[in-house]
């Protein structure tokens, strides 16, 4: 056997190993990324959004704009505080209502209810928004966020499980007209 | 002694290692760079090690679980011994490699020190000064109260913004729906395991190749860079006028090192340890989130631009930034290294300077923001309602109870958000404020459905007060010709 067949088949040997490696690389990578991925994928199927009582109507008087929590649907045992999420029910008549997320259409920081004056405020980059959810001034480009609600046995119910965000996903999210 | 030598030696048989240590002792730097201007690398990979050992010792107490991170930090601060210098220790040094690794950046730049051959070495440093920042907001994050969560908030905000893969960005950011322990958990990960081994291995190669490309030499007005006969100069200059690295240059890197604990040390305990705020609690919102000093800026632009340039110039503008950056020792690889030949460089720094400046000087006074409680806190000046109409006096009140004060201030209290009231009666005639108060507009809601006809009536009354004693407010030019006959 010549040195040269030698080397061939050593060479072969190494790139053989190689792509063996390779292939259980990319074998392993298919676990490795659904891992990954899974905060997304939860997402699929059977979501994150699910419909939440926000308790009885009595603490929503007629014509005004109440604080009001829940527990989001997804959590871990682990979350402590951070599972309990804010929104701003408004109540306009009695029938109708719009529920609020909590954040900023600009950045997401808590906005507060002004009823002296009618408005939100947002207390980091100054949005502000009129009682109805509509833009009033500042960085926001849009209204509040509002979630979908349904009344159901005098208690409020809103569809939530996911924090609001100005990018495209929130406008799915939007669309709360329809219940209102 | 005899015998610490032959232990020695009994390493270094086998280590091997003895050689090629002496050699980088040894190595010639050019006279010049054994200088004062020359100590901010080391420093930064002093404060880098520092940051390592005082982080090693918080994660010794601290949980980074989204329930009970922010108690583990009370039992940092309150009941462990010292756990509050610690926390300190590392809060400190955190700014302080952010400002020396940002001071050494300016020096290289100035300096020249990007040209060739070193411009992989400021690519990799390039990339060093984003993980230092990535290390920032990170530990911001595992300081986790209520700024760390809102200003998670934001980060999920601004990654929505990302055309088509926003929605997956903010998941993947947030671990899951919501800001919860998942997302302190990846956080964690980040600035303990990810970022700190991307960090080592890029300082590895950063220092490796400081010593084998040799330290930039002191730019000489006229000493032109090229890349054909650069590296022979540059070895001529050490060969004829070099002295060893170890210990003409580094006794200025130890003890400037020294110093710069030192100062951490003195910051610790005179001002303590950041935070933490108030608890990470959603339902909280009395709340006003502002970001750590080297992301003021941030702050600022974040609520300065315009709302429909917002998106893209958050997405691509640092994008840009990065890419300049990067190209820097592309563009400019050979040429002048002084800075006495280079006003372009000198006035770039000046203007950035500047630029970070004010916005961080903005960020700290947040004018851009209603002030939430000054309708409530701020009175409106005794001299604006001495001798005033009863109807002024109403007027003043609806004043403080629409929350007027929150945007706009009266001798110099309250709000910026909107301009200062005291001399409005001179830039508005009564009409102009009706309109301004009822419809907004510029950047004032309208506050039409929110005031009576009464009380609007009332407000502009005593909004007409407002102007100094010797100048008469405004008037329509029809009022002007009515009254004058």
């Amino acid at each position: 056997m010549t040195r040269s067949d030698t080397a061939t088949r050593r060479g072969f040997l190494v790139k053989l190993g190689l792509l063996f490696n390779g292939a259980v690389g990319f074998a392993l990578s298919i676990p490795i990324v659904r891992y990954v991925l899974s905060p997304v994928s939860g997402q699929s199927k059977p979501g994150y959004n699910s419909w939440l009582s926000l308790g009885s109507l009595d603490q929503f008087p007629t014509g005004q704009t109440r604080l009001a929590s829940y527990r989001n649907p997804v959590v871990n045992s682990w979350d402590g505080q951070t599972a309990e999420i804010a929104c701003w029910v408004r109540n306009l008549d009695g029938e109708k209502f719009q529920v609020f997320a909590i954040n900023c259409a600009h950045l997401g920081c808590p906005v507060r209810w002004f009823p002296q004056s009618g408005l939100f405020m947002c207390p980091c980059h100054g949005g502000a928004y009129y009682q109805d959810g509509s833009r009033a001034s500042g960085p926001p480009e849009r209204g509040l966020f509002e979630y979908p609600y349904k009344i159901e046995e005098r208690k409020l119910f809103i569809h939530a499980g996911e924090m609001p965000t100005p990018g495209p996903s929130a406008n799915n999210s939007k669309g709360t007209s329809a219940c209102v | 002694m005899r015998l610490v030598e032959q232990i020695g030696e009994w390493f270094d048989q086998r280590l091997q290692l003895a050689g090629q240590i002496r050699v980088v002792m040894a190595h010639p730097v050019p006279r010049e760079t054994a200088s004062w201007w020359y100590v901010f690398g080391s420093a930064a990979l002093t404060v880098f090690l520092f940051q390592i050992a005082t982080g090693i010792l918080l994660a010794l107490v601290y949980v980074p679980s989204a329930g009970e991170a922010w108690n583990s930090l009370q039992t940092l601060n309150h009941q462990i011994a010292l756990g509050w210098f610690i926390r300190a220790l590392h809060g400190w040094g955190s700014n302080f490699m952010l400002a020396i690794v940002v001071i050494h950046m300016l020096q290289v730049f100035l300096f020249g020190a990007y040209k060739f051959p070193r411009e992989l070495t400021w690519i990799i440093g390039v990339f060093l000064l984003l993980m230092t920042f990535g290390m920032a907001f990170t530990g911001q994050v595992l300081r986790f109260d209520q700024d760390a969560y809102w200003g998670l908030g934001i980060g999920a905000s601004i990654a929505s913004r990302v055309p088509v893969l926003g929605p997956v960005l903010v998941k993947l950011l947030l671990g899951g729906p919501i800001i919860a322990g998942a997302t302190l958990s990846r956080f964690f990960a980040l600035h303990v395991f990810v970022i700190p081994g991307l960090l080592i291995a890029f300082v590895g190669l950063h220092v490796l190749m400081v010593l084998t490309l040799g330290v930039n030499e002191w730019p000489m007005p006229g000493r032109v860079v090229r890349r054909s006969t650069y590296v022979r100069e540059y070895h001529e200059l050490t060969a004829k006028d070099g002295v060893p690295f170890v210990p003409h240059a580094i006794w200025k890197d130890i003890v400037f090192s020294g110093l710069i604990l030192l100062s951490i040390a003195a910051c610790a305990v005179l001002l303590g340890p950041f935070g933490p705020g108030g608890q990470p609690d959603p339902t909280i919102i009395q709340t006003a989130p502002r970001p750590d000093t080297f992301f003021l800026w941030i702050y600022a632009v974040l609520s300065y631009l315009p709302p429909a340039a917002e998106t893209p110039i958050l997405l691509v503008g640092p994008a840009i930034g990065i890419l300049v950056l990067l190209a820097l020792p592309f563009v400019a690889g050979e040429g002048e290294k002084s800075w006495k030949r280079r006003p372009i460089a000198v006035l770039v720094i000046l203007l950035m300077a500047v630029v970070f400046g004010t916005l961080t000087h903005l960020g700290e006074h947040t004018p851009w923001s209603p002030l939430m409680d000054a309708w409530s806190s701020e009175p409106v000046p005794a001299e604006y309602l001495r001798g005033r109409t009863p109807l002024q006096h109403e007027g003043a009140l609806i004043f403080q109870a629409k929350q007027c004060h929150n945007c706009h201030s009266l001798g110099g209290q309250g709000g910026k958000r909107g301009p200062e009231l005291d001399r409005v009666a001179v830039r508005l005639t009564p009409d102009q404020l009706v309109r301004q108060v009822i419809q907004g507009g510029g950047n004032m809601p309208a506050y039409g459905k929110n005031l009576s006809p009464a009380e609007t009536t009332a407000l502009v009354e005593f909004l007409e007060t407002l102007h100094p004693a010797g100048q008469a407010p405004a008037r329509a030019l029809t009022q002007v010709g009515l009254e004058k006959p």
